[in-house]
């Protein structure tokens, strides 16, 4: 019993159909099976499909259903990042090292999905240990992007870090899914899908379970068919958590009750940092738009400036290297993952970590182990991370003035070609691509990623906008509006 | 700055990943490629400011101190890719 227009529902229509008993949560996940199995052959979103769990967690959701004591995801289908740990299913941050490894324990993110009664369908692809901006550096191989140019079947990449999600989202694989953001890995594929995706205030969502890239910079967040969605999505996923001392003692809102309120009044900062050099003509015209929808609907827009822009994403591929390096210093052949014989322990070491990683990982794990190394420190990570409190100060500036929001473009370009050729010789190039999201990392803000229009070719273009630490609420109520004056898009079907 | 082959090498080699001459080769031009980029933070003043520790301003959590977890020892080595009696085993360190 599959019907393909199930798939079609948003979340917030689909618990809707599920309360009044239209259909059963049973009927929506075997739809979403049946289209995983369809799609994922040419699309790769998913790297680990749990049909099994997915039926028996549907049929649970439908006996609470039944009972009267359904959750806020009651029987919705979600694909989850291959980043969190999900207890006896595949979690191997689409890495080699990890062949094999299945936590005994749940991430506490996931955990909450479960609670609140979410079905899970499977682990998604996405870049290795969250290292890209086009999920080509997955073990599993590439994502590839549900949307191609007007006329050109040429295969586009999603997006990455969560490329996965972003794909599997805009495929109509899951109702929604879990995705992680360390310095645009949210937001820059739902750009490029025509997605929702929000990275909210470092601290908002609990890292435990995740397995850690940067840990001063990573972050929890959903991707999704709209803002609605993204609201519902991270209510659940956030939480105050005494397992990550990083995460932040206070209440979780109901984010869903700020979309559809008024953006009167509400004074939205347009960063002049954010026009760059050789972006596209239409990049600046969408901004452009952007500005006038959040006018039309009665924001005040104010000219701001954030002069230390430029400087963090040099200062990030310091920071997030020198972290990284330490974090994946426990992938060693011993505890878990792959192991590779040497002559003594520490060429067992060596092979296992040279046979085990990729080239982005390796590329990373080297620069930070020498950023952090004796006689570089001072000139490296510690310039780095005081670059990093100018950053901040820039926007504790724009914000002590007033401004409420920062409206800025997602990516500096729409979705390009799986194995370009100019991205793989400079791994810089590549970087790239996460200029205007990494700031927000670095500053530990929210952002959201919402789809704002098509370029000349008919690919997806994305604005983001900019919040306040712990103001999720104003980014759903201001890309509520964006969404609203820029109309849903949705790929043509080809897979 | 930037590096040189035997710099690549040393570094490989701190990081524990084994890497052939080609391999170094290749990582050293890419790891200038990235050296030369981080380079523009040199243009910035950085006088009298802080290095940034944590984004947002927190109070490191307190707890008691007390047993709450434990006698997982099953679970902890389940996933090793050898193991014997909840023992990770290693190859020979100690002659």
């Amino acid at each position: 019993m599959t019907d393909s227009s199930l798939t079609q529902l948003t979340i917030a229509q689909a618990r809707e159909k599920l309360a009044a008993r239209d259909i059963s949560a049973l009927e929506l996940t075997e739809s979403y099976l049946a289209a995983i199995e369809a799609a994922n052959g040419a699309l790769n979103a998913y790297v680990a499909v749990t049909p099994d769990k997915a039926r028996e967690m549907a049929k649970a959701s439908d006996a609470r259903i039944a009972k009267g004591e359904a959750g806020a995801l009651e029987g919705i289908p979600l694909g989850i990042k291959d980043l969190f740990a999900t207890e006896g299913v595949h979690t191997q941050a689409a890495s080699h090292i990890l062949d094999h490894f299945e936590p005994r324990y749940e991430s506490t993110v996931t955990a909450n999905l479960w609670a609140d009664g979410a079905v899970m369908l499977g682990k998604l692809n996405m870049d290795e240990f969250a290292m890209g901006s086009s999920n080509e550096t997955s073990y599993y191989g590439p994502v590839v992007n549900p949307w191609r140019a007007e006329g050109d079947n040429k295969a586009l990449v999603p997006g990455g870090s969560s490329g996965g999600s972003a794909a599997a989202v805009a495929a109509w694989l899951c109702a929604g899914a879990t995705a992680t953001d360390t310095g645009g890995s949210i937001r820059q594929p739902a750009a490029f899908t025509a997605t929702v995706g929000i990275k909210p205030t470092y601290g908002r969502c609990s890292r435990w379970g995740i397995v850690a890239f940067a840990s001063s910079l990573d972050q929890a967040g959903p991707i999704a068919r709209d803002v609605r969605d993204a609201a519902i999505l991270l209510k659940s996923m956030a939480s105050v958590d005494p397992r990550d001392t990083t995460s932040v003692d206070r209440p979780v809102p109901d984010y869903e009750a700020a979309v559809g309120q008024s953006v009167k009044g509400l004074k939205i900062g347009i960063p002049k940092e954010y026009r760059i050099d050789g972006m596209p003509e239409e990049i600046e015209a969408l901004w452009r738009k952007g500005i006038e929808w959040m006018r039309d609907a009665g924001a005040e827009i104010v000219d701001i400036s954030l002069p230390h822009t430029k400087y963090a994403l040099p200062a990030y591929y310091i920071v997030a290297p020198a972290e990284a390096s330490s974090n994946l210093a426990r992938y060693d052949g011993v505890r878990y993952g792959l192991r590779v014989p040497g002559s003594d322990v520490s060429d067992m070491y060596e092979k296992t970590r040279a046979a085990g990683f990729g080239r982005e990982v390796k590329r990373r794990v080297m620069i930070g182990t020498y950023v952090l190394s004796a006689g570089y420190y001072d000139a490296y990570y510690l310039r780095a991370q005081k670059v990093r409190t100018l950053i901040k100060r820039d926007f504790e500036e724009a914000f002590a003035a007033g401004v409420e929001a920062i409206l800025t473009p997602a990516t500096p370009s729409a979705a390009f070609g799986i194995a370009e050729q100019d991205m793989d010789a400079d791994p810089v190039k590549m970087y790239l691509n996460d200029i205007f999201t990494v700031t927000v990392n670095m500053a530990g803000l929210p952002g959201i990623a919402v789809p704002a229009g098509l370029d000349g070719k008919g690919l997806p273009l994305g604005l983001q906008l900019i919040g306040r630490p712990f103001d999720e609420e104003t980014l759903f109520r201001t890309g509520y509006v964006l969404e609203q004056a820029a109309g849903k898009f949705a790929p043509k079907r080809w897979w | 700055m930037s590096v040189d082959i035997e710099t690549v090498k040393r570094v490989a080699k701190l990081a524990r990943i084994a890497v052939d001459d080609e391999e170094a080769g290749r990582m050293t031009g890419e790891l200038n490629a990235i050296l030369g980029f981080v380079e523009q933070l040199g243009e910035v003043d950085v006088t009298d400011v802080e290095p940034m520790t944590s984004v947002i301003p927190t109070a490191i959590k307190m707890r008691q101190d007390e047993v709450t977890d434990g006698s997982k020892a099953k679970d902890i080595v389940a996933n090793a890719p050898a193991g014997d009696d909840n023992f990770f085993v290693v190859p020979k360190v100690v002659e």
